[in-house]
């Protein structure tokens, strides 16, 4: 490491003020404290000084999703070679996932990043880390077949009018990731849903050529019960039947990185051990979903509400929202009991939109981004209620 | 045309948009944008009824009591937007269906009550005239730019022609589903007021 610190201070003074590439400051200055801490700290105000800053913050989260990327990696090749009936090695399998998957996650970065890059530029402000983690999310949360120019244009979208108008990283409303899925889910709906899309059934630069067996169907076991008229027998795209281990594990269809909840489990543990995201938050949306989604059990009259509640949260993005998403410090509640009702009413609202709107097989999007929409209330009501209390208290005096 | 009269005529078209700057107007903007065609109608719809109620109210301002004004200029617009209603059903019946309810709707459209309060009811009814059209053609231009837009990302026709090639959607382009919906409009609005703020420091607030 040294080698490369003492090049940094070599070409530094190039960036400087008056310098030879003054202009490039930023994206340096941005590299820079990527690599190395920076040893400088805040001089006004008061702050609470932490060896984490929030470059630390971010490469923990990557770090966290690294193991769902594999493994939707694995399974993109999984998936497609099952659709042609074929079972080659594990290299194979990993080796056309990857080059599936790959395009999307430098994609969504070049867009993003370049956005960010340039606005920095213009407004001659630092870079920002934020996309660093939501240029990774993007992928993870689209289905394998969308087309790379709609990741494109949906990431634009969302770090422009999402992140960049509100003020940069630290101001947006609404997690940018989940805004890029929205716009796709809205301004595309037929390459982010339904049953062609979340199977790559085309051979990838010459990989993986065949024909699909007689027997595939590509329905997600969310859209499998989504379409279901009668009690529903969930199976995998060739007509096995799923249980759930199955669904734990997460060798089914579903977005590159949701399927596996071993997967999302591990990023849970150490997002949780090195206390970058909330546990209350976590505990509560998963604590929301199993009782709205018990109360339905109960009433039981369609296919979903017959869902048993663990298989619900084993199922689709809920656990991968619950634990990615929803826990976005940003974008989440911040005040202690705020952050319990965020969550809960987050669990409660996905199971809903799951059950009751035939239109949205799976809810957990829109149940975080509208979540998102009410958490300064939340904070808001939480914090005067603690007025009050107190208020009180002191006047009994 | 004097001086004073032609900033009347221009100045809703750039800076005292009714849309962009004065904030009215925005619901009809959201609803009816969706195709270039019936954008049109209604924008020529509204300026319309605002020239000739701001003319007609203006007219009859001195003989107005204050406290019925309100009803006199709800009077006098429901009965412009009657005429225009039936005279879109005799000659351009299909926009008409398409537009169904939102022609009705101009009656509560804020610009066309805004200007009568604002300015007809205190100025001489050939400045009111001009005042009138010159805001219907404000709102005009805003609605015709964001139908373009919805129109040619969100169906690839512009004024129902087909725009986009074939070969775009052979080569994997779809239309955009989301320039259908209402929020589109509202961020494109949103877009064109960014521009034009930028563009103009006077507007921007502090």
């Amino acid at each position: 490491m040294n080698f490369l610190r003492k090049y940094i201070d070599k070409i530094k003074p190039n960036f400087e003020q008056g310098g030879r590439w003054h202009t490039f400051r930023s994206v340096f200055e941005g590299l820079e404290t990527f690599l190395f801490v920076p040893n400088t700290t805040s001089k006004t105000g008061v702050h609470i000084h932490d060896a984490n800053d929030s470059k630390r913050t971010m490469t923990i989260v990557i770090i966290a999703l690294l193991p769902c990327l594999l493994f939707g990696m694995y399974n993109a090749g999984y998936q497609h070679y099952q659709a042609l009936g074929q079972y080659p090695d594990f290299q194979t399998t990993f080796l056309f996932g990857f080059l599936s998957v790959m395009p999307i996650v430098i994609v969504s970065y070049l867009v993003g990043l370049g956005i960010e890059f340039t606005v920095a530029q213009l407004k001659g402000e630092e870079i920002q880390e934020g996309f660093l983690v939501s240029g990774l999310l993007i992928p993870l949360v689209v289905s394998i077949d969308t087309p790379l120019w709609m990741i494109a244009v949906a990431t634009a979208f969302a770090v422009i009018f999402a992140k960049e108008a509100f003020g940069g990283t630290g101001f947006n409303v609404w997690n940018v990731a989940l805004v890029t899925r929205a716009f796709l889910f809205f301004a595309y709906p037929s390459k982010i849903s339904g049953e062609s899309v979340f199977v790559r059934t085309d051979s990838v630069l010459g990989f993986g050529a065949g024909k699909i067996t007689d027997a595939f169907s590509g329905a997600t076991p969310l859209g499998q019960i989504g379409t279901a008229t009668q009690s529903v027998q969930i199976t995998d795209t060739i007509g096995n039947t799923l249980s759930q281990w199955d669904m734990f594990l997460g060798l089914i269809p579903g977005s590159i990185g949701e399927t596996s909840k071993l997967c999302i489990l591990i990023g849970a543990i150490i997002l949780i051990t090195t206390g970058i995201a909330n546990w209350r938050i976590m505990l509560s949306v998963f604590v929301g979903g199993v009782v709205t989604a018990q109360i339905f059990n109960v009433i039981g009259t369609t296919p979903s509400m017959q869902i048993p509640p663990f298989e619900h949260i084993l199922l689709g993005g809920f656990a991968f929202g619950a634990v990615f998403m929803a826990t976005d410090p940003v974008t989440s509640c911040r005040t202690r009991n705020g952050k319990y009702i965020f969550g809960f009413l987050t669990g409660t609202l996905a199971i809903l939109i799951r059950i009751l709107n035939p239109g949205y097989p799976e809810g957990m999007m829109l149940a975080i981004l509208l979540m998102n929409s009410f958490a300064p209330l939340i904070d808001h009501v939480v914090v005067e209620g603690n007025v009050k209390r107190r208020l009180k208290r002191i006047n009994k005096r | 045309m004097t001086e004073k009269d032609k900033l009347i005529l221009f100045n809703p078209l750039g800076k005292n948009n009714p849309i962009t700057v004065q904030m009215l107007g925005i619901c009809s903007a959201l609803a009816v944008t969706s195709k270039l065609e019936p954008a049109f109608i209604m924008a020529v719809s509204v300026t319309a009824v605002i020239a000739f109620s701001n003319l007609i109210l203006s007219l009859i301002r001195n003989t107005i009591p204050s406290r019925i004004r309100i009803i006199v200029q709800l009077l006098i617009v429901a009965a412009l937007v009657t005429v225009i209603n039936e005279i879109l059903k005799a000659y351009a019946y299909d926009v008409s269906k398409q537009l169904s309810v939102f022609v009705g709707l101009i009656i509560t459209n804020c610009i066309v009550m805004g200007r009568l309060e604002a300015f007809a009811l205190g100025n001489r009814p050939w400045a009111s005239f001009l005042d009138g059209v010159g805001n219907g053609l404000g709102y005009a231009v805003l609605l015709v730019i964001v139908a373009f837009f919805r129109e040619l990302f969100g169906s690839g026709t512009l004024w129902n022609f087909q725009v986009m090639p074939q070969s775009f959607y052979d080569a994997g382009y779809c239309n955009n589903g989301l320039m259908i919906l209402p929020p589109m409009a509202l961020i494109i609005i949103a877009c064109i007021i960014w521009i034009q703020r930028s563009r103009d420091k006077e507007l921007q607030e502090k």
